[in-house]
């Protein structure tokens, strides 16, 4: 077996003063920053359009569903293109952004569009007695919001916004298409430099499963944390 | 105190509201009654608007709900209103459901809030259930702890929706008992019931409704009296759900 893997691949310097195991590590930080930052990205502007999308205004309504159809129908890798190609050409201001913030830009709002669906049903999953007793009780729109509404439809989406999360980290291995040295672009060019495709795309997998493996035990955590005692799963 | 004038609703073509009029006055107890669909919850639900109508107005302590610009919510903190599914806020314990209002709509300090709330809570007979949740609750204890939720905003009349129907029989009157001694003390209440006992010992007058329109609105001792006084629609009701 011991020829099979060969992990001494790895303190293999690459000919760019750092060893194989550095642009690994390094690549992991590329792909958790591209994550981390789109995710920021994703769930504010997500929760904002979904908390846009239960709304009365028909005008606001249409504008949330629009922004949703929009992101979430066009392919991700489209979209990174489209971001990298045809939006600097159109706006020459744009022609130096780094493909990072690209990259960072279109997996957010792709993924918002994901988010906000989420928002949008698991607000509209809550008994319709709620808003109106919150109502009722003299709060605002804003205060029905904040107070009763969101921290209800939170603990319903929990779930759903962990798998979407663990997609982004996922998700992200499209920047390569842009060349940002991510994971996925340590893997193809270290695989192709190295010959050592199995040794490189075990260690890859590895570090995407870690990454996603922390992102689920973390969500699991958090709806320990906030699970309502007295019903379905919560404390006596 | 609340005069409704004329008040007509229509969801597109169906009408809900059928030029509804009556006047409540202060430490009236006003039972409403009639057949599912009704409009017996549409019409106590305008009363702080939370259903809006289209022909008519309602004037709610000498605030007039058709006006344009009107401060609803703090309208509506001044009204309170006790739902058929009790509606505590399931992820608050009994005391952060008992102040959040307090606290929020009607700026008052935490503790000032929270002596309110017990205080309401000791009237309901829950003190010792403070910290619970909604969930670790029955029914009946959710309900009353919804009727202290709503009497810490010092309501200047009480709307209730039902409030027993959701209930197993043996809580109802645990909850009746409450708004029987609120009567008594004085309060000004609309209450959707189908327990006529409870409507005979406790109310003022009785509005009976059918197909969105007021077609009773006599003194309580006129509607259950046997003397005719009320038409045969109410009649054929009331001995329907008094054979029940
Ligand atoms: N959002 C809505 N859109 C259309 N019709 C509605 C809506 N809400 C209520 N209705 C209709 O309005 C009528 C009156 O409803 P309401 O809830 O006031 O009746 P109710 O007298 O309270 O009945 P119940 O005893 O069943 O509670 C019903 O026929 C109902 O179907
Ligand atoms: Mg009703």
């Amino acid at each position: 077996m011991s020829t099979f893997f060969d992990w001494q691949i790895f303190f293999k310097d690459t000919g760019a003063g750092q060893t194989y195991l550095q642009w690994l590590l390094n690549a992991w930080a590329w792909t958790l920053l591209v994550s981390i930052c789109a995710w920021i990205i994703a769930l504010i502007l997500g929760v904002s359009v979904g908390i846009i999308r239960t709304l009365q205004n028909q005008f606001i309504v249409f504008l949330g569903n629009a922004w949703a159809e929009v992101f979430r129908n066009i392919p991700l890798i489209i979209q990174i293109f489209i971001w990298y190609h045809v939006i600097p050409s159109l706006f020459i201001t744009l022609r130096h952004v780094p493909s990072f913030i690209l990259v960072v830009v279109a997996l957010g709002l792709f993924t918002s569009a994901r988010i906000s669906e989420q928002v949008k049903a698991g607000i509209e999953s809550l008994p319709k007695g709620q808003r109106q007793a919150a109502m009722a009780l003299g709060f605002s729109n804003f205060q029905t919001y904040r107070y009763i509404l969101l921290p209800l439809a939170f603990r319903i989406i929990l779930p759903p916004l962990t798998s979407e999360s663990m997609n982004i980290i996922k998700n992200s291995s499209v920047a390569f298409a842009v060349s940002v040295s991510e994971l996925t672009m340590f893997a193809l060019q270290a695989g192709e430099e190295t010959s050592r495709n199995i040794e490189i795309f075990l260690a890859t997998t590895c570090l995407y499963f870690v990454s996603t493996l922390f992102v689920n035990q973390l969500s699991q955590f958090l709806e320990r944390r906030v699970k309502i005692p007295g019903t379905f799963g919560g404390d006596k | 105190m609340i005069q409704i004038n004329n008040v007509s609703k229509w969801y597109d073509k169906f009408q809900v509201l059928n030029n509804c009029s009556t006047v409540i006055n202060k430490g009236e107890v006003v039972v409403i009654c009639g057949p599912s669909g009704s409009g017996k919850s549409t019409l106590i639900k305008t009363v702080n608007a939370l259903e809006d109508f289209q022909q008519g107005d309602i004037i709610v302590n000498g605030i007039s709900l058709s006006q344009k610009g009107i401060d609803l919510p703090k309208l509506r903190s001044r009204v309170g209103m006790v739902f058929q599914n009790f509606e505590l806020f399931p992820h608050l314990n009994i005391s952060e459901n008992l102040v959040l209002a307090q606290i929020k709509v009607l700026k008052r300090q935490k503790t000032e809030a929270l002596e309110r709330g017990l205080k309401m809570l000791n009237r309901v007979g829950l003190s010792t259930h403070k910290n619970k949740f909604p969930g670790q609750l029955s029914g009946g204890q959710q309900q009353r702890v919804a009727i202290a939720r709503a009497l810490c905003m010092d309501p200047i009349i009480m709307l209730f929706d039902e409030p027993t129907s959701a209930l197993d029989p043996e809580m109802v009157g645990e909850v009746l008992d409450v708004i029987v001694s609120l009567a008594e003390e004085g309060m000004t209440m609309m209450c959707v019931t189908h327990e006529m006992g409870f409507a005979k010992k406790v109310s003022h007058r009785v509005i009976f409704m059918d197909h969105g329109a007021i077609i009773e609105d006599l003194k309580s001792a006129d509607f259950f009296g046997n003397n005719k006084k009320i038409s045969p629609r109410a009649t054929e009701f009331l001995s329907k759900i008094i054979q029940h």
